[in-house]
């Protein structure tokens, strides 16, 4: 049997549209307009949870974003499950289907709730101090560890929803619509300026939307009734866009706010299909007033956990707002006035309150009055030291305060309550405030952190602001809008504001307890079981800065980063350690406010859209054509064309054996292409690249090395002179971009006074190569009305030339070692070009070969991959290519360091040419080599970088870099791989056709 | 995620944009002439300073023009911006 504790109906809820929802797979009712967390407490569930480390049974606490417990999972096994959700945040729908995390088999009974008697085996740091030693053992625990941690599991299929992104710009973002936030959201608008207001709640008005008292008026009117009438008025603001469901997520610098705005998970699941379930909107405001209200304090004493046990605001809510009560019997205990204002709230509506404890001990005023003609019974100068009921609370005990509120005297008394509402005062939200940068200040006589600099245009208002009473927002938020916003007056000049708060407040951090510290739990941080023992004992144990104490006590390191009880655990340490509060900093609140899920971060950039890719003109014939791809930066690139189910291996093998034999074609459009022009370009070449340029004929090609200012290999490719101020360079594939943006960088800050001209011309072409001692052949078909003989087309030259009406460059160079032809035409043109090859290389057998195939074949001539064989630690010396470095330039970038102390030890790592003993055997690329493998440790030389079977060789043919290895030719080394070794031999690093003899053929 | 104002196009996301460290080392005019100590003077060391900071930037995704900025690496806001070859305020 179910009690309802549905007190009294509530206009925020409507009590005719039933809706029914499983929570650990039973039925309940509630109704629209219910939170989960307001629901169930209707149905008298307090229970929801297991904390992390003890797995003490917990309820729900809050009735807003903070939650520390009740975080459940939603739509268990389903695509759509997801963890951590706060019962408190969640609108019910009908088919809503929740369940506890943290526990088995069942929140009622589990198992890690043994945890809790041995929780003095498991004190702080127990995790570093147990898990750490010996090292090895690590891979052991970390399964258990995994095993027991861990809030919730993540769906296990691909999220269905559909997610959004959006940016909006506007002159000025209102963040909160409590009583502050609409005052600015209507002035700003009113004052012609474009303003965003966003609340993270299904409703506007804040808390002060169900204040519903006397003792609270505005201009006469009770404070809900006048801000209902407010509300009504900024919703027919033309400037004025208002998004309720939406929770600032992060605040950027320069006003860049991100937030997500929650459109369908308050539907019945059967609305929901094909919209757009959350939209991550972007905001960038010129301004921003921050209007995030404050949120309640818990009190620190023993057992200050179980469930039954809420913030007082949150008893106001549930009763206020849904129209529930928390429990029947009800204790409050403060050290402030604010729980009389629950108290009064609750006896309207009928619900018992049993006592109220208050730390103070001289208090006076007209809400306590109140209280106390309603005979409500009131303990002055108590505090509570202990709480019973292992499920829900049953009963408390409380003892008399010492003067110096040090200790507790007297006698302990019992009351027995299934609900305790606990308020230890108001911390501002300034959670957002310093995400954007801002400082705090603490303010002494309330013991509260407020805003004080901040580096962009914003103002924090309200209770954020430490203005926590209505006198005194209307006494300061009128000010800082005139300010802020630059306007004479507004609305809100000379109201008459009654407000019937006394600020009185008995701050003690940590209260005083009959009992030793060691024996009490007395939680600081709810979700991940962080007691103030703990951090007395972080404290013992040397750690003192607030960073260190948080990490070592896990204090505010959960999902709720700790919202509750981060400023107790700065009161306990200072008063611990004697230090002023305001000295010892705060921690810092990183984005995100509340968990967002990865669906609204990535937004639309999903499966073929999570990351562009570029196509080649040539692309589609590829693929018709069956071929492998690869991805090279953004480019997808044909990899190998697999025919009647060949293997990668057997592919290639075949495709390298026929460009050697006869003819092979490959696209290489995706080489980056430069067009260089200007009176000076001769010059510029001369400066990036290490080889001499000023005597390079028209219609000659050369191939350039570019090193980066500290010696080391940068990037490789042909340049070729088209005219007397025109080259045309080409750069690797994954280096295009970045070549260009340096090229740029040189022209425009070192070298401003050379005439030279930049264009990235890649995609304006498409180049097709045609190689193999059939490929003059071949070209000379294509294109008819050019002259092919080696005298007039030699290797490394290029021509205009003219395939029918379609102009192109052909360039005769080679990367494969084969005499070889690059056709460049407009890209357009591509695949036509590539087609016609195709046709008329028939005859000869032509055949496409892809990436895999043209480093194979580089590799047999010792052409190195920049980026492969090197990385940024080679210099052209360690590549054994001397050849190409100037020695009569002048300068050229990187020339200084090819000798500076560390590029000339002859023992740097040298590229070497590595051949197997045994021929059939192919080295990993990546393995390590290695001279003597029982000497310890074993001295790596060096790792092998290019590997493969060479079908022209007949034999295995690798590439490595080894220290010292030019000195080495001929010598054996080891490559130990997990099984056996292989013995391999220094070599030349070109294996085929040394003399060039095949350029020519 | 700052906003920066590029000197030829105006206002721009930082996205738009990439850092090239410290601003206003000249590359030697006769590398040749340095010893190893002033050449990995002018190669490797640069100032990485809390506060303000003479840096280089490149509007990469729009006019692909490089600039000078002085930002406040504490709370990155941007003092000034100006072109390459001009002198840096003082104030
Ligand atoms: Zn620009």
């Amino acid at each position: 049997m179910t009690k309802n504790l549905r007190v009294k109906s509530s206009k925020f809820v409507d009590e005719t549209y039933k809706i029914s929802f499983k929570f650990n797979g039973k039925t309940y009712y509630g109704f629209k307009g219910d939170t989960l967390a307001s629901a169930l407490l209707a149905n008298d569930v307090h229970l929801v949870a297991r904390s992390f480390k003890y797995h003490r049974p917990r309820g729900i606490m809050t009735a807003g974003s903070e939650e520390p417990n009740a975080i459940v999972q939603l739509h268990n096994n389903t695509s759509r499950t997801e963890p951590n959700v706060r019962a408190t945040e969640i609108e019910i729908y009908e088919g809503l289907e929740a369940s506890s995390q943290n526990c088995w088999p069942s929140v009622n009974f589990d198992i890690g709730g043994i945890n809790n008697f041995l929780s003095s085996l498991l004190p702080a740091g127990f995790y570093y101090k147990t898990f750490m030693w010996p090292a090895s053992f690590w891979e052991k625990y970390e399964y258990f560890i995994r095993k027991s941690a861990g809030l919730g599991k993540s769906p296990t299929e691909p999220d269905p929803d559909i997610y959004d992104h959006k940016y909006i710009h506007c002159d000025v973002l209102v963040i909160g619509s409590g009583i502050s936030g609409i005052m600015s959201a209507k002035t700003a608008a009113k004052n012609g300026l474009k303003t965003l207001l966003v609340d993270e709640n299904s409703y506007l008005g804040g808390s002060t939307i169900y204040q519903n008292s006397e003792h609270f008026k505005i201009n006469n009117q009770t404070s809900s009734s006048w801000l209902e009438k407010e509300i009504n008025e900024i919703k027919k603001l033309e400037n004025l866009e208002i998004k309720t469901r939406t929770s600032v997520a992060a605040y950027h610098g320069y006003n860049f706010i991100l937030a997500r705005e929650n459109l369908t998970d308050h539907l019945p699941l059967d609305q929901r299909k094909n919209k757009i379930r959350q939209r991550l909107l972007k905001i960038r405001a010129k301004k921003v007033i921050t209007a995030t209200g404050s949120l309640e304090r818990p009190l620190i004493f023993d057992n200050n956990d179980r469930p039954g046990i809420l913030l007082s605001s949150a008893l106001k809510k549930y009763a206020n707002l849904f129209g529930v009560a928390c429990g029947e019997k009800n204790v409050l205990f403060t050290n402030n006035d604010s729980v009389y204002e629950t108290a009064i709230s609750l006896h309207q509506k009928g619900i018992n309150i049993e006592a109220i404890i208050d730390n103070r001990e001289e208090i006076d005023s007209k809400l306590i009055k109140e209280a106390e003609k309603n005979n409500i019974k009131i303990y002055k100068g108590y505090t509570v030291v202990n709480t019973n009921g292992f499920k829900r609370i049953n009963n408390i005990s409380i003892m008399q305060l010492s003067k110096d509120g040090q200790k507790v005297v007297g006698s302990k008394k019992n009351i027995n309550c299934d609900c305790l509402g606990v308020s230890g005062g108001w911390t501002p939200a300034v959670h957002l405030f310093t995400q954007s940068g801002g400082k705090l200040k603490f303010r002494d006589e309330d013991q509260v952190f407020i805003p004080n600099m901040h580096p962009s245009d914003q103002v924090s208002i309200g209770s954020c602001n430490g203005d926590f009473t209505l006198d005194e927002i209307f006494l300061t938020v009128p000010k800082i809008l005139k300010d802020f916003l630059n306007i004479k007056k507004t609305e809100y000049e000379n109201f008459e504001v009654q407000s019937s708060f006394n600020k009185s407040k008995r701050n003690i951090w940590l209260l005083p307890s009959d009992k030793v510290i060691g024996k009490t739990k007395s939680f600081v941080d709810y979700q991940n079981d962080a007691t103030a023992k703990d951090i007395k004992l972080a404290l013992r144990e040397g750690f003192r800065s607030i960073e260190h104490v948080k990490r070592y006590t896990t204090t505010g390191m959960g999902t709720d980063q700790g919202k509750l009880g981060n400023m107790h655990a700065l009161g306990i340490i200072s008063e611990t350690t004697s230090s002023k509060m305001g000295e010892l900093g705060t921690t810092t609140f990183r984005p995100p406010y509340t968990p967002l899920t990865f669906g609204t971060i990535v937004g639309r950039n999903v499966g073929e859209y999570f990351d562009i890719f570029r196509k080649t003109p040539i692309h589609d014939w590829h693929v018709e054509n069956k071929a492998e791809f690869e991805n090279v930066g953004q480019w997808k690139r044909a990899w190998y064309y697999p025919k009647d189910g060949e293997t990668m291996h057997e592919a290639v093998q075949r495709e390298s054996k026929a460009a050697r034999d006869s003819a092979g074609i490959l696209d290489a459009s995706t080489l980056g292409k430069i067009d260089i022009q200007g009176t000076d370009a001769s010059e510029f070449l001369n400066r990036v690249y290490t080889n001499a340029w000023s005597k390079l004929a028209i219609g000659k090609c050369r191939y350039g090395l570019m090193l980066n200012e500290d010696g080391m290999v940068y990037d490789d490719g042909v340049t070729t002179r088209l005219d007397d101020n025109h080259y045309l360079m080409t750069t690797t594939t994954g280096g295009a971009a970045t070549v260009l943006g340096k090229l740029e960088d040189y022209l425009q800050t070192e070298w401003p006074e050379l005439d030279v001209y930049l264009t990235s011309v890649t995609d304006h072409y498409a180049t097709v190569s045609v190689c193999g001692p059939n490929s003059k052949k071949i070209v000379s078909q294509v294109i008819s009305d050019l002259d092919f003989s080696d005298e007039k087309f030699p290797h490394m030259s290029f021509k205009n030339a003219k395939i029918g009406k379609i102009k192109c460059r052909v360039m005769r160079i080679s990367f494969t070692g084969e005499q070889s032809y690059e056709i460049n035409v407009q890209s357009n043109y591509g695949k036509s070009v590539w087609e016609k090859c195709m046709e008329v290389g028939k005859e000869f057998d032509i055949t496409p070969y892809g990436t895999e195939t043209m480093h194979l074949l580089r590799a047999e001539k010792g052409f190195i991959i920049v980026g492969q064989d090197t990385d940024a630690t080679m210099t052209p010396i360690d590549l054994q290519m001397d050849w190409i470095v100037s020695k009569k330039k002048y300068d050229f970038i990187g020339k200084r360091s090819l000798y500076r102390s560390d590029t000339i030890k002859e023992d740097r790592k040298q590229l070497v040419g590595l051949i197997t003993e045994d021929p059939k055997e192919v080295l990993e690329e990546g393995a390590q080599i290695v001279t003597d493998i029982n000497k310890s440790p074993v001295e790596m030389l060096g790792h092998v970088t290019s590997s493969y079977y060479s079908p022209n060789l007949n034999k295995s043919i690798a590439l490595g870099v080894v220290k010292g290895g030019k000195k080495m030719m001929g010598q054996k080394l080891i490559i130990p791989m997990p099984n056996k070794k292989i013995n391999v031999v220094v070599a030349d690093p070109v294996f085929l056709d040394k003399e060039n003899e095949r350029l020519n053929a | 995620m700052f906003v920066i104002n590029c000197p030829y196009c105006g206002e721009r996301e930082q996205s738009e944009f990439k850092a090239g460290g410290e601003a206003h080392i000249v590359r030697p005019k006769q590398p040749t002439e340095l010893s190893d100590d002033q050449w990995a003077e002018y190669l490797f060391m640069r100032k990485n300073i809390k506060g303000v900071q003479f840096e280089r930037w490149v509007h990469t995704h729009g006019c692909r023009k490089w600039f000078n900025v002085v930002r406040d690496t504490s709370n990155d806001l941007i003092k000034a911006v100006y072109k390459m070859g001009e002198k840096p305020p003082t104030k």
